[in-house]
């Protein structure tokens, strides 16, 4: 049952193969058996899913059930769950029972889908390793001496590991498209605005955006069907109508226009990751797509602008978090001062103190300019590298990483090293455009991820490239050996 | 080093951070490199261009002015760490 598509699923839920409630104890049993190994999870809510299977069952029977109905998933620990504690990886909210769902969680909900659990990740989703989770980090399916990427580490381990079909990620500078490369999986991080950010804990509100993982481009396609939509409730949702992602999938991508930018296969890219990512290249020209060269001459700039940019957004979100109103509050306060700075100082890891105080410190007056406004400003040129782009080119090609998956320990000391690795994927949340990553080889035993670029809302036409690519390889179809 | 313990120490104590003695000189070293790391972003000119703050760049949309919400003061005090008669309780502000 556990390495079934969504498609195979339906069906075997629709003629009756296996109940809702069998396919979800089968994964819940295999939580139980992998979890603990993996530290995937932070949460199994196993008395909420067998009671959602059992809505789902009867809505099976009585003919009601829509495309996903009684087809399990995990949401990442980021977006909240009414009843359910909701940490963000952080001691801060360890103790946080949501009042609420997030909109993303009421859709997949009210689409019948059956809630497994909340994953781990990186705390309030500032990492690439999920090595700062205050649940400790989580272990690659793949090579479990290595980081299964982040921030939402948590629930690509638990799908390449067949612990669940797909889950839900959030991406705010590669997020899901850097762990969905390091585990073999499928990533979308969809345009700006498309997936409601409400009661998506928030990090950096102008790039945060949340999306399906999954092994597929179709499975994600299904998911991403049920999380995209308007929703009032987030102030900058985009009133765009509700698309079918699955319609496009099986269309042909000849004529196809795919920009190669040569920042991206130069220095920096690991020669092996290189030379597999050239076979894919190939691969999408044989099916039919053409390619070209472009530039995008401000590439370099991307991970120093955005870690100006996306801390200056998360000292100001996370200033909220002060020991008064929810989440961990210090023993003994002397006064408010000291209530502020030990329940802050005791409820935030290092990561997430160092991204507060370099956000206070570039929005401080008198660096306010320096920094701040000068990283906005080299954020639109690097939007406009994009919309230059566009013009001549679809889509735009190139690797999701720089490297497969790093061993764990190996960067965690060294904060500048650490975002290093998000070189391709930072500059696609400034610009807010949707990419994904699929699976596109190995490289000695680890997996590799292509990433493509989509311009606004192309997020149809990128799955279906994704989805022509996996009809001519199986990348996607491999397990990790030990959880098979 | 662009920062010293003393720049630390003020920027704590503006992002509401308490930090320990022992903490200050690795935050002063981190810090420091990020703040040299991100220098890169002045070997271009920006002069003339319009900052970037929303991906699409869109403004904030508006709604009439009515009642949307109903009270849930109780349940989400639920969770709060100290709350009396419906208000949040804090160290004494005013002596």
């Amino acid at each position: 049952m556990h390495n079934k598509t969504l498609t195979e699923l339906r069906k075997a839920l629709h003629q009756r193969e296996y109940s809702s409630v069998e396919l979800t104890r089968h994964f819940l049993e295999r939580i139980e058996r992998y979890g603990i190994q993996l530290n995937s999870f932070i949460t199994v809510t196993t008395d909420i899913a067998l009671a959602q299977a059992q809505i789902a069952d009867k809505c099976l029977q009585s003919g009601n059930a829509g495309p996903l109905t009684g087809i399990p998933l995990t949401h990442k620990d980021i977006f909240c769950t009414n009843g359910v504690k909701t940490s963000c990886g952080s001691k801060m909210l360890d103790n946080f029972i949501a009042p609420y769902n997030a909109t993303v969680v009421e859709k997949c909900q009210a689409a019948g889908m059956v809630m497994l659990g909340k994953t781990n990740m990186d705390e309030f989703a500032m990492g690439s390793s999920n090595e700062t989770s205050f649940y400790g980090p989580v272990k690659n399916p793949w090579d479990t001496q290595t980081v299964p990427g982040g921030s939402s580490g948590g629930s690509t381990a638990s799908v390449a590991a067949h612990l669940t079909p797909v889950a839900t990620g959030t991406d705010t500078g590669g997020s899901i498209r850097q762990p969905a490369a390091f585990c073999g999986l499928t990533g979308l991080k969809p345009t700006y605005g498309l997936v409601s950010r409400y009661g998506m804990i928030a990090f950096a509100s102008s790039l945060d955006q949340g999306g399906p993982i999954g092994h597929s481009a179709e499975d994600i396609a299904l998911l991403l069907n049920v999380m995209a939509g308007f929703d009032k409730r987030d102030s900058t949702s985009l009133e765009h109508p509700q698309e079918n992602y699955t319609t496009h999938l099986n269309d042909s991508i000849k004529g196809l226009k795919i920009g190669l930018p040569k920042e991206y296969f130069g220095e920096g890219l690991d020669a092996q990751v290189g030379k597999q990512l050239d076979v894919a290249i190939k691969e999408l020209e044989n099916a039919g797509a053409t390619l070209h060269d472009i530039q995008l001459p401000h590439t370099y700039l991307a991970v120093p602008t955005y870690y100006i940019i996306a801390p200056a957004e998360c000292s100001s979100n996370l200033s909220r978090f002060d020991g008064v109103r929810f989440g961990h509050r210090c023993d003994n306060p002397q006064d408010l001062m000291d209530l502020y700075k030990r329940s802050r100082a005791e409820g935030f890891g290092a990561e997430v103190k160092r991204r507060i105080m370099i956000g206070t410190y570039a929005l401080s007056a008198g660096y306010y300019d320096a920094y701040y406004l000068k990283a906005q400003q080299i954020r639109r040129l690097i939007s406009n590298d994009f919309t230059e782009a566009f013009k001549q080119v679809d889509m735009i090609a190139g690797p999701t990483t720089p490297t497969t998956a790093f061993k764990m320990g190996e960067k965690i000391d060294d904060p500048v090293t650490m975002y290093l690795n998000d070189i391709y994927t930072n500059a696609i949340n400034l610009a807010g455009l949707p990419a994904l990553s699929v699976p596109a080889g190995f490289v000695n035993q680890h997996p590799i991820g292509l990433h493509l670029i989509g311009n606004y809302l192309k997020e149809s036409r990128l799955l279906n490239v994704a989805h022509q690519y996996q009809q001519c390889t199986d990348w996607h179809k491999a397990t990790p050996p030990n959880f098979v | 080093m662009p920062l010293q313990k003393e720049d630390v120490e003020k920027i704590a104590h503006l992002a509401r951070i308490s930090l320990s003695e022992q903490d200050i000189p690795v935050y002063t070293h981190h810090l420091s490199d990020i703040l040299i790391f991100v220098e890169q972003m002045n070997s271009v000119d920006t002069t003339g261009i319009t900052p970037m703050a929303h991906p699409l760049d869109a403004v904030a949309r508006l709604r009439p002015d009515i009642v949307s919400e109903s009270n849930q003061r109780d349940h989400f005090q639920t969770i709060a760490p100290q709350v009396e008669e419906g208000l949040y309780l804090v160290p004494k502000v005013i002596e």
